[in-house]
């Protein structure tokens, strides 16, 4: 009876097993292609004949396979200025915010540093206090930022939690290679270098990659501090005044790229398939980046909560 | 160059009387590292907030500080009287509480039921997949969910052709569902990333609990329900506390890419308000008082959710 019972038991448990993981295999898979069927689909319409596409009915693969609308985009200037621009400012952007971040937390690593406390408390508490958008904007136009390249770079050069993430991650290491390197002589600036720097460049690479990331999809303040500037004008910008296009339906003034469109080659590229190419153009250069970094981020943004 | 021991007394005699200027020239190379970033906070994050007596003048744009016209609260009330006001409130409000109802509690699931999963490639790739959109600008997202909700998009195709709708649902167009396709689009784009922070605390859980339970009979939900779960509680109560207290902390970027002329009136949050009302056309006053009351609320929901938290879970949050 007993041994029956058993084995019945371990039926019943091996077929609740088996009907969990279905289940849970299945709403993994589908929400994998909940996630990525908009790209594959956005992907397909630019690569498509755009009078093709009116007809509809297009999912992942293109039906009349075309770079057209790609050719297009990229024949319109201020596309190119875009790119341009985006490349430029999240070069420089990422440069400078990584190394002002890492000096910042390299001090206040240091538990001999005699402001140590004073400079981590006044980063600190930006992390709770903002003025808000108005006297931010006074600020840039008071201080001649606007239509100025370094609004892009200024501003955010430091965000206090990637100060944080560092800090703390220099304070795990240990110690003592900075003592002896002291001892050999070295002053604090080639400890910060040669010594503590390179020991942290997992954390590094997390952080440069989230700060490129910012920069590379900021709007925001292109269109507030120098939408009147069209040399500074970036690809995220270009994308969201399609995007404001699309959503006023409105009549498209004589400077935008769907006049354009309309005026020249009409017949040949749709305002709809210029937006999907617009949306993979501005997608493509995180796709590049972002398998290389992915173990890299986990690992950093795990270890920065933890020890928050 | 001192031979090593030479420079060691040197260094412990220094430490002997050490004044003021000696810390300085010893650490001179620290001061130099960080004083620079101190002026530049200072000068980007701390003097805006001098900005805020605009919001107790008559500002006038020009004008020296000194001669600016004082006038006390009168924006403030202009503000709370303005009926504008009390709808980006209320928007505001609806899109952070269904945010927390579902951004908060959706990642947690995504966590446990990917803790299930044996097959490490494929949970690998399901995770590599989930986090991607966090990665994107709202810009993308934005097109990305034009494209997807549109009248004649992808899932108005779908529900057509399974006839659980008979015309195309007006997603974007209607007032009453901006909510929501804001709520949907946050969940879409940040589920993968937010259950990070679960699947770490997941992963530091005692596996000998589950071998205990498994010797008790207990079946893959209730595992999930009695261990899982509980394991991964205090970091919940950590993450929903902080969550709270960011409420009125919204933003603008998702409601202002995705709003259009026919939804506004339920898609403008309070720094729209701010942003359209105050610098597109010009009323500085009037804006700067409603970042103002924005901050205040947040500062007063920020303590009172740290103060709730040392009662409860023991831990702060500030």
């Amino acid at each position: 009876m007993r041994s029956v019972g058993v084995k019945d038991y371990y039926r019943r448990a091996k077929l609740g097993d088996t009907l969990f993981n279905a289940f849970n295999y299945t709403a993994m898979i589908l929400l994998g292609i909940a996630t990525l069927y908009p790209f594959l689909n956005v992907l397909a319409i630019s690569l498509n004949d755009s009078v093709d596409t009116v007809r509809g009915g297009i999912t992942i693969f293109p039906r009349k396979f075309t770079l057209e609308n790609y050719a297009y985009l990229f024949s319109y200037p201020s596309v190119v200025r875009g790119a341009v621009m985006s490349v430029l400012r999240t070069a420089v952007g990422t440069v400078t915010g990584l190394v002002s971040t890492a000096m910042v937390a390299y001090a206040i690593s240091r538990k001999d540093f005699f402001a140590r406390r004073f400079v981590t408390g006044i980063f600190v508490m930006t992390m709770y206090i903002s003025a808000g958008l108005i006297p931010d904007y006074m600020l840039i136009r008071s201080l001649g930022l606007i239509n100025n390249f370094l609004v892009y770079i200024l501003p955010g050069l430091i965000s206090a939690f990637n100060v944080i993430v560092l800090r703390s991650y220099i304070e795990g290491l240990p110690y003592e290679l900075q003592e002896s390197a002291k001892i050999d002589g070295a002053n604090d600036f080639v400890i910060f270098s040669r010594v503590v720097m390179p020991l942290c460049l997992p954390v590094l690479a997390t952080i440069a990659l989230f700060i490129a990331v910012g920069h590379w999809n900021s709007w925001f303040d292109t269109y507030l501090y120098a939408s009147s500037n069209k040399y500074l004008t970036t690809l995220q910008f270009e994308l969201q005044k399609i995007l404001t296009n699309v959503q006023s339906q409105a009549a498209a003034s004589a400077q935008d790229i769907y006049s354009y469109a309309l005026t020249e080659q009409a017949r040949r590229v749709s305002p709809e398939s210029i937006r999907m190419a617009m949306t993979i153009v501005a997608t493509v250069p995180i796709l590049c980046v972002y398998p290389f970094l992915q173990k890299y981020f986990t690992r950093g943004l795990v270890l920065g909560a933890l020890k928050q | 160059m001192p031979a090593n021991g030479a420079h060691l007394v040197k260094t412990s005699s220094l430490k002997k009387h050490t004044s003021w200027w000696a810390t300085v020239v010893n650490q001179r190379y620290l001061i130099l590292m960080s004083f620079p970033f101190v002026l530049w906070v200072i000068v980007f994050r701390y003097l805006p907030l001098w900005g805020w007596t605009m919001a107790f003048q008559d500002y006038k744009p020009g004008l020296p500080f000194f001669q600016q016209k004082w006038v006390g609260l009168k924006y403030f009330i202009i503000l709370f009287e303005d009926p504008k006001f009390w709808e980006v409130m209320r928007n505001t409000l609806a899109m952070s509480l269904l945010g927390l109802a579902f951004g908060f509690t959706l990642p947690i699931v995504l966590a446990l039921f990917l803790n299930e999963i044996r097959h490490m490639l494929f949970k690998r790739v399901i995770q590599t997949i989930t986090y991607l959109p966090h990665f994107l600008s709202w810009v993308i997202v934005a097109s990305l969910v034009f494209q997807m909700l549109g009248p004649s998009g992808p899932l108005n195709e779908f529900l057509l052709s399974l006839g659980v709708v008979k015309e195309p649902v007006p997603f974007l167009t209607k007032p009453h569902y901006f909510w929501w396709v804001v709520t949907f689009a946050d969940v879409w784009k940040e589920i993968g990333w937010n259950s990070i922070i679960f699947l770490a605390a997941i992963a530091g859980i005692d596996p000998e609990l589950y071998e205990a339970a498994t010797m008790d009979g207990a079946g893959r939900f209730r595992k999930m329900w009695h261990i899982t779960l509980p394991g991964i509680m205090p970091t919940v109560i950590v993450i929903l506390i902080m969550s709270i207290g960011n409420l009125i902390n919204i933003g603008f970027e998702k409601q202002f890419l995705l709003r259009t002329p026919l939804t506004k009136e339920y898609a403008d949050v309070l720094d729209l308000y701010v942003l359209d009302y105050g610098i597109g056309s010009g009323r500085y006053a009037l804006g700067t008082a409603a970042g103002i009351f924005k901050s205040v609320v947040s500062l007063i929901l920020l303590f009172t959710v740290n103060r709730l938290s040392k009662k409860t879970t023991g831990m702060r949050v500030l």
